[in-house]
């Protein structure tokens, strides 16, 4: 890691099962504050279910997972005081059908952050201006484009003023043409020091945004370094068949 | 002439009207025929006393009308009972906790596998004393517990529709397990549970004329005790399934109604 940042996610000989299929093995990693960190890999490599430990969707079998300095240990769900600080974009955005944008925007700060309903949907709008979809706000989910709504559920996320966010495949089930709005508002959260840890497939967003690149093969982390020696200076033979493999088109294109 | 029944207005009319008027005229036939056959004397004349009685110029709910409001009253606290015991049961199938499922489990299949009617016999004659509980409580009790079986069930299968994607949406937003179930989950579930458990109210409304055998004093119970009383037993019958036939079908026009305007929204 980079050294310098005290680290807020850590992972310590960490290994999962579900049954008897090992998803991870023995993975170290350490995540500074406000680092932008981007896993990338094969499908089926434990990436997700990496990622999902840290707000303890998932939980992990063996070592220890800390976040914030709080030591996680195997089938420990995530404490009172971290709920709520961990965000989380599925790759399905995961909206709620029922509710407006606004409200889907609100609920949770009114509830967990004790905020009015004023003060939630004035909050709850500026974030929305923030990924540019202010005009949306009286809205329900399924009027609005894959892009919005994903633009939607990040600015879901940034209303419970998190400082760690986690991206699941946030572009996997959108048409091409929306990949890059959804990128952009990522993008634009870089400098905002939330610490994001990006799970994708969209190299050359990993390679302009991410501070660190993390390359995950079965289960094990096999590479992790900047972007540019990541891309143009792979260690690994795995990694250069991996980058060979998606970035073949891009390539020659 | 073959082509005057191939018009739209002409099969609208056809199949909105004059379908279910001739099926309503053989019902009517057949039922005066068989009046006819043991010699029956229609008294339909009587039968509006029954329904609202004026004395003195003052209007008063007749017998039947009585009887409904006892209908209504125990259907609509049982309904209430029965989605809690519905929700409660289904929330115990789907936990984790082994203890929890197992009691969900049994109480699901000693219901389902016993007749209604036993249930409340054993209510009436067993619990009711040990608990300490009247007509009305036992009864309400008994179509609640029977009823929930079924509606737990249904919200089992709303809640297991819930895409698992909402449950960690609301979780990673740091809502509270009570807060995701009321706000995210439950919500959604009603709505796409509304249609069967309309059905689930019919039913139960149906089911509440069994509270008669244990002399509460129910429609049923006012229908049988004015027919001993007046031997009217086609048209008392013929009125008192009227009536329950217009609970529920207004039932289900408000479902109907509510499932529309949720729609549109």
């Amino acid at each position: 890691m980079s050294g310098d940042t005290p680290s807020i996610i850590a992972f310590e000989d960490v290994s999962k099962w579900f049954g008897t299929f090992q998803v991870l093995r023995d993975v170290d990693l350490s995540i500074g504050e406000g680092e932008c960190v981007v896993i990338c890999g094969p499908s089926g490599s434990g990436k997700s279910t990496l990622i999902r430990c840290i707000n303890r969707l998932e939980t992990h079998d063996r070592g220890v997972v800390r976040v914030h300095g709080v030591p996680l240990g195997p089938g420990e769900r995530l404490p009172r005081e971290l709920r709520g600080k961990i965000g989380m974009v599925f790759q399905s955005f995961n909206l709620f059908p029922h509710m407006t944008v606004l409200r889907n925007l609100a609920l949770a700060p009114m509830r967990n952050l004790r905020m009015d309903k004023e003060k939630a949907e004035e909050t709850a709008l500026t974030y929305l201006e923030r990924v540019h979809i202010g005009d949306q706000a009286e809205k329900y989910p399924d009027q609005l484009s894959g892009g919005q709504q994903q633009r939607v559920a990040i600015a879901r996320a940034l209303c419970m003023q998190p400082d760690i966010l986690l991206f699941d495949e946030p572009t996997s089930s959108l048409d091409p043409e929306m990949i890059r709005e959804v990128l952009d508002v990522i993008f634009e959260l870089t400098d905002s020091g939330i610490t994001m840890v990006c799970v994708t497939h969209e190299m050359g967003f990993a390679r302009k945004v991410s501070d660190r690149v993390v390359f995950m093969d079965h289960g094990e982390i096999v590479e992790s370094a900047a972007p540019d020696a990541f891309f143009d200076a792979p260690r690994e033979e795995r990694t250069r068949a991996f980058l060979n493999q998606i970035l073949h088109y891009e390539a020659t294109a | 002439m073959i082509g005057l029944f191939r018009r739209p207005w002409v099969r609208r009319v056809l199949s909105n009207w004059i379908q279910p008027a001739a099926i309503a005229g053989i019902l009517v036939f057949a039922v005066m025929r068989g009046a006819e056959n043991i010699n029956y004397r229609w008294q339909w004349y009587r039968v509006d006393d029954f329904l609202f009685t004026s004395e003195n110029g003052a209007w008063a709910a007749g017998p039947l009308v009585q009887g409904l409001f006892v209908t209504l009253e125990i259907s609509v606290l049982s309904l209430f009972l029965t989605l809690v015991i519905g929700l409660v049961t289904a929330l115990l199938r789907l936990s984790s906790s082994m203890v929890g499922r197992g009691l969900a489990r049994g109480y699901l299949e000693l219901i389902r596998n016993t007749p209604l009617l036993i249930q409340l016999y054993v209510m009436y004659f067993v619990l009711g004393p040990i608990l300490g509980w009247g007509q009305t409580t036992t009864a309400i009790a008994c179509l609640a517990a029977f009823q929930g079986a079924y509606t737990s069930e249904i919200f089992r299968a709303g809640l297991r529709a819930i895409p698992r994607g909402q449950v960690e949406a609301g979780e990673s937003l740091g809502l509270k397990r009570l807060d995701n179930y009321r706000y995210v989950i439950l919500p959604q579930v009603l709505r796409n549970m509304l249609p069967p458990l309309t059905n689930e109210a019919v039913s139960l409304v149906k089911n509440s004329s069994i509270v008669s055998v244990i002399a509460i004093f129910d429609l049923t119970t006012q229908g049988r005790n004015l027919i001993a009383d007046t031997f009217l037993t086609f048209e008392i019958w013929l009125t008192v399934a009227a009536i329950y036939l217009a609970v529920t079908l207004a039932l289900s026009t408000a479902a109907a109604m509510a499932e529309r305007r949720r729609a549109g929204a």
